[in-house]
């Protein structure tokens, strides 16, 4: 059991101390500060706004209360790492594409529309959803199918607290996500990787799990580009890209979504993809992982926990055989 | 054009060949100390695989070009090519049994037995080694220029062996544009020595009766 349940939570880092960024923050400073004092400042202060876009880090700070409940006790990534190895198709194949390319997403204004199987359907903006419920950080693991893992300092509140809220009838069995794809600000849309707009989904018992995060910020701001802004979900206990980005369009279902990535390799990733170390990728073992910025030539691969060590879940599948609905 | 290089010429362009082929290793350990990676190992796994890849090609390409270009001296390259293409193979073997086993041989070879996308890459693999045994010109000599040959010929079981190996790992996230460019280069290649050596048979075949004809006239 990694997640820690201390009463008072004193013991746990907060996110204000996680990240040696200050050095390049200072660095930034600097360059900004040469770029307005220079004549040709334009296009300098252009590169310097075009680094602070593709790295992050100068974004909105956005104050939430650490839920000790729900924080694992692992280190933490490095805010550099986590915001410039991201597997996010709508902006490139590459891991590296993203952090690149993502500056070009238009986070404001934007609308999330909640609809389908609900007595009030709603469409909410930015400052609704920052709203909607006290936001909480937690600091949860992230386990990629790829093998990978990081740990992240999230900012938002359980996706229980809106669906509290637009009343599901008894037909919503599913919830579905849907991302933004929008080919003049994601040049990774006019390919034909996957197919758009990228949908994800949950069970509705999954979706309203406490642990299921709709998440709007990250290491004490406001969520990176690359990382999914202005709004993403997070369910820990399950491989990364069960966990839509940049969301426009909660669904509430009665069938089983029809996942981009399930449709695309229905063989490779499920629907329900949680991390099981028991259930291999057919490509390659599911039993370990690489803790980015940890594990590296000198140990061995850490060995992958089931459900990512959220076992708080596994009641949701009592019954079911784990191997069969990977 | 008929260039053709003096023997110190070629040593040059050899050298010149070595240093860049030289340059891919040399940058994944650059960045790797510089810490520039968030993920090096990854880098290093995929970027040995990636340039075995282009040194098959480029080995495969040589006759071709040659044949071209009428350049026959560009065969004096060629095996140098070829082991920068094990050279690359090996590093990247090395890559797998290392970060993804950590020099487990017994996890290696359920990892070997149990994916064939494994698997294929594994035989690709063994089947380089032969060659990079036997490029010395003391092997060559000792095997016959035949045998040799015949032998050297396992690069066209290598080289599509190889493809489906970067096929399957592509296949998962539908990312075929790299596999096909490989896949179509390589087709090429091979192609057109079925072609070369069906049209040497065509004229082996018409020149035999004249040649009979020709006997007997004498």
């Amino acid at each position: 059991m990694l997640i820690k349940r201390s009463p008072n939570g004193i013991d746990l880092p907060f996110s204000s101390e996680i990240t040696p960024r200050d050095v390049f923050e200072s660095r930034r400073g600097f360059i900004k500060q040469m770029a307005m004092g220079s004549i040709a400042g334009a296009g300098l202060l252009e590169m310097a706004m075009r680094e602070a876009h593709a790295q992050g880090g100068d974004n909105p700070k956005l104050p939430a209360k650490l839920n000790p409940a729900y924080s694992a006790m692992d280190k933490q990534t490095p805010y550099k790492d986590a915001t410039t190895y991201n597997n996010f198709y709508e902006f490139g194949t590459d891991k590296s594409d993203p952090a690149q390319n993502a500056h070009t997403l238009r986070t404001h204004p934007w609308t999330v529309t909640i609809e389908g199987e609900v007595k009030k359907p709603m469409t909410l903006d930015l400052d609704a959803l920052m709203k909607l419920a006290p936001l909480e950080e937690r600091i949860y693991r992230l386990r990629c199918v790829e093998g990978w893992s990081m740990v992240i300092p999230w900012s938002g509140y359980s996706l229980s607290e809106i669906i509290k809220k637009v009343e599901p009838t008894s037909n919503a069995k599913y919830v579905e996500f849907v991302s933004l794809a929008d080919k003049s600000q994601m040049p990774g849309v006019s390919s034909r990787v996957l197919n758009w707009p990228y949908v994800e989904g949950l069970r509705i018992d999954e979706a309203n799990h406490p642990l299921t995060l709709l998440t709007l910020g990250m290491y004490g701001e406001t969520l990176a580009n690359q990382n999914g802004a202005p709004v993403r979900i997070v369910t820990p206990w399950k491989y990364g890209f069960k966990s839509a980005k940049s969301i426009v369009k909660i669904r509430f279902v009665k069938d089983q979504p029809r996942t981009s990535w399930s449709l695309s390799a229905p063989s490779e990733y499920g629907f329900y993809s949680n991390v099981n170390p028991d259930v291999d990728h057919p490509r390659w073992s599911q039993a370990s992982e690489r803790r980015i910025g940890e594990d590296g030539f000198l140990t061995r691969k850490r060995k992958t926990l089931m459900f990512n060590g959220y076992s708080d879940v596994a009641p949701l599948y009592a019954g079911m055989d784990l191997k069969k609905y990977y | 054009m008929a260039f053709n290089p003096t023997p110190r010429q070629t040593t040059a362009l050899k050298s010149v060949i070595f240093v860049l082929a030289l340059v891919p290793f040399a940058r994944m350990v650059y960045l790797t100390l510089a810490g520039q990676l968030v993920e090096p190992l990854e880098f290093i796994t995929r970027g040995t695989g990636d340039w075995t890849l282009y040194f098959l090609c480029f080995t495969l390409g040589v006759t071709p070009l040659r044949k071209l270009t009428k350049w026959n001296w560009l065969i004096k390259l060629r095996r140098m090519i070829g082991l920068f293409a094990f050279f690359y193979v090996a590093l990247h073997f090395l890559a797998f049994f290392w970060f993804d086993h950590f020099f487990d041989l017994q996890e290696m070879w359920k990892d070997v037995l149990k994916r064939p996308f494994i698997t294929v890459g594994f035989i690709a693999f063994v089947l380089l080694i032969p060659l990079a045994v036997t490029s010395t010109n003391g092997m060559v000599r000792r095997l016959g220029g035949k045998r040799w040959q015949w032998l050297h010929r396992l690069v066209y079981v290598v080289a599509p062996l190889g493809i489906l190996h970067f096929w399957w790992m592509k296949a998962g996230k539908h990312n075929f544009t790299q596999p096909i460019i490989f896949g179509l280069i390589v087709a090429a290649l091979l192609l057109v020595r079925v072609y070369w050596s069906r049209s040497k048979a065509k004229a082996y075949a018409s020149a035999k009766p004249l040649a009979a004809a020709q006997a007997a006239a004498r």
